[in-house]
């Protein structure tokens, strides 16, 4: 029993991560409908903000205390994203708006080589080695058997505030209401006066905040980082986006809980040699049925 | 990535087909040595090491005038630790650089990529660490590959330590093996352990694998947890290993001893895993930086007055490496590789950093190794066990 628990747990603080990233692309597909294949590079540069935020802290008083670190970790890498995600959209994806879709794509696959070698470049000549985060967190609880670690807890706890943030903004708020128009009817949008651009930007924004977020989380979590560490995430986290329904944020958050588990889950049963094949054959299955996603919404072409 | 990297090869062999028969430096008033190493991906701070080992023994052979009087020039490449790069690197100094030997590579996998390439334009091959067995012998035909040698021991020999040091030093009953199945290196390091293991009396309660890069073990460490090991055996690089022992340690709290073959050698190990979560944490070695042999001493000392860090199995046999070579060129009195590979095969008691090591049949040098503890997150020496 204890070892469900211990398996449950792991699933539930890695299905986090994969739904942090997961978010950033479902809201860039919902209102764009592109794919923005740099960002699990957006992710990988949020890590490596937050660990040089902990380095420069070191020594000061805001360096003292964990809580106090992470928080200016997650801040520096939240804002660093935001900046990077926004003149990301403004100057390789604006102008392509009205291009065919597969132009945008294409820029977005030479933009996240641009992030990972730019990345390797700006480090020096241990420019691809990977950098060890440092630890914050030492406690864990014992709960039946089973344990959980403080940086487990912190994943949970940071993941679910931003997404219960996340979805506040989106469902509550005037910037919100004009993403979800604009998602909807981009021209009808234009017309009721919503400004497209800055809305398109603050979607950019909050996608790629969260998606520095999930870097920094994850450094504290796995320990290393390196250039290359947004490619697979950012993979497994597309696909969640995709199960869940490409464009619903509740689908993400679905979608990324749902890889956690089943990729925990093929390994718990002794599988871990085919632990990605199995868990994307389940994926496929899903979409077999529901080509849509979980919870996505099935859109009628209007001719 | 690997599609992309993959699609090049075909353009790859056509230019250089097309530039084989031009490129290439005149040669005759030096030797030239190339390297194929790791400098950057998964294995980076290996194949580093092995360039700064190499680059050392290249300056004390120019200090003492060079090699049948001619200079030793180094030619590196960089591999990024990916197969596929190391077979192009392979072929670049071969047909353009005109190397009269390749140094490296530092993993099993990488080394492989090359044996066949370097069999067939006939060119030595001298690899500082590779230690899976296929390396010198073929698998399929059990013949010796002509030309590819190496200066360090081989996995039988190394998993054979680990299992031994687990049930008399340890005193293991039950072992977990938890292993890189991506890598040559940790799987030739398995089959060893288990096979050893078992005769020794012991028995295997767990087998988990996991892949290069992977980043969360967690599922596979609370399978192992539960099958209540004395001792875990960790085939595999210190990237993975790191993160690893950092799970097993302080998120599941297991506690038993973890040993590990010399993929764990590299700084970046105890930068990873955390100091803290490091204790009893045990590796089979080339050599110990402790050592009190005075060849091993004045070596780390004159390796710290010129990188300012400990040497680690890598510098030290990369450096072997090339004395090694330097040896048989000696003896065979000139680069000819025909010459060269008689003399290596006739290398008899000649005496290296790393231990005074004899070539066998089958290219292998038969020398000791060593386990060491990190203690503090600084290795120490522990044993030394003779083949």
């Amino acid at each position: 029993m204890d070892v469900w628990l211990q398996q449950l747990l792991n699933a539930i603080s890695l299905g986090a991560i994969y739904a942090l990233i997961a978010l950033g692309y479902t809201m860039v597909y919902g209102i764009i409908k592109l794919i923005n294949f740099a960002h699990g590079d957006v992710f990988m540069v949020g890590a490596f903000l937050g660990y040089y935020a902990m380095l420069l802290v070191d020594g000061t008083p805001l360096g003292a205390n964990p809580w106090t670190k992470l928080l200016v970790a997650l801040l520096v890498a939240m804002v660093g994203s935001t900046l990077l995600g926004v003149t990301i959209e403004r100057v390789a994806y604006r102008r392509l708006r009205n291009s065919p879709r597969l132009a945008a794509l294409t820029t977005a696959i030479g933009v996240s080589f641009l992030l990972e070698y730019g990345t390797i470049y700006l480090r020096g000549a241990q420019g691809a080695q990977p950098e060890a985060y440092p630890t914050l967190f030492t406690a864990h609880l014992d709960l039946f058997g089973a344990t959980l670690k403080m940086d487990a807890l912190v994943i949970l706890v940071t993941s679910f505030l931003l997404m219960i943030v996340l979805q506040f903004i989106v469902q509550n708020t005037q910037t919100g209401r004009a993403m979800r128009a604009v998602s909807f009817d981009m021209d009808a949008a234009r017309l009721m006066g919503i400004s497209v651009d800055r809305t398109i930007s603050v979607t950019f924004a909050l996608g790629s905040a969260l998606g520095g977020a999930a870097g920094v989380v994850y450094g504290l979590y796995y320990t290393s980082i390196d250039p290359f560490m947004g490619l697979l995430p950012g993979l497994k986290a597309f696909i969640a986006a995709v199960v869940g329904g490409i464009g619903s944020i509740p689908g993400a958050m679905v979608g990324g809980f749902l890889i956690g588990l089943l990729e925990t889950g093929v390994s718990a049963l002794g599988f871990s040699l085919f632990r990605d094949a199995v868990a994307f054959i389940v994926l496929i299955l899903i979409l077999l049925v529901r080509p849509e996603g979980i919870f996505g919404e099935h859109v009628r072409e209007k001719v | 990535m690997k599609l992309v990297r993959w699609a090049f090869l075909p353009l790859l062999a056509v230019a250089l087909v097309l530039g084989g028969c031009g490129g290439g430096a005149g040669k005759g008033n030096e030797v030239r040595i190339g390297l194929n190493l790791e400098l950057s991906g998964q294995t980076a701070t290996f194949g580093q090491s092995a360039k700064n080992g190499a680059r050392m023994a290249v300056e004390k052979i120019n200090a003492d005038g060079g090699l049948l009087g001619k200079k030793v020039v180094l030619v590196e490449g960089d591999n990024k630790s990916e197969k596929s790069e190391s077979s192009s690197i392979a072929l670049k100094l071969i047909q353009q650089d005109k190397v009269d030997v390749i140094i490296g590579a530092t993993t099993s996998g990488t080394t492989l990529a090359m044996v066949n390439i370097a069999d067939e334009n006939k060119v030595p091959v001298i690899s500082p660490t590779a230690t899976n067995p296929d390396v010198t012998v073929d698998p399929k035909t059990k013949s010796t590959r002509p030309y590819i040698f190496r200066a360090c021991f081989i996995d039988p020999f190394q998993g054979e330590v680990a299992a031994k040091y687990a049930i008399q030093d340890l005193h293991a009953k039950k072992a977990a093996v938890f292993t890189e199945v991506s890598s040559d290196y940790a799987i030739g390091l398995r089959d060893a352990f288990k096979q050893a293991f078992t005769k020794l009396g012991g028995e295997i309660v767990a087998e988990e694998s996991y892949q290069k890069n992977d980043k969360d073990f967690r599922s596979q460490l609370t399978r192992i947890r539960d099958a209540k090991p004395d001792v875990i055996f960790l085939p595999g690089y210190y990237q993975e290993a790191g993160i690893i022992i950092k799970q097993a340690r302080s998120d599941l709290g297991i506690q038993v001893p973890i040993i590990g073959g010399d993929g764990f050698d590299s700084p970046k190990l105890v930068e990873i895993a955390g100091a803290s979560n490091m204790a009893k944490v045990f590796l089979t070695n080339h050599y110990a930086a402790d050592d009190p042999d005075p060849r091993i001493q004045e070596f780390v000392k004159e390796y710290q007055a010129k990188y300012n860090a400990i040497p680690d199995g890598f510098a030290v046999l990369g450096y072997d490496a090339v004395m090694l070579y330097a040896d048989a060129v000696k003896r065979a009195g000139s680069t000819d590789p025909t010459k060269v590979k008689a003399a290596l095969e006739a290398t008899k008691d000649l005496p290296l950093v790393s231990g005074t090591i004899t070539i066998g049949p089958d290219h292998n040098p038969i020398k000791a190794a060593v386990v060491l503890e990190y203690v503090d997150g600084k290795q120490t020496f522990r044993k030394k066990v003779e083949p």
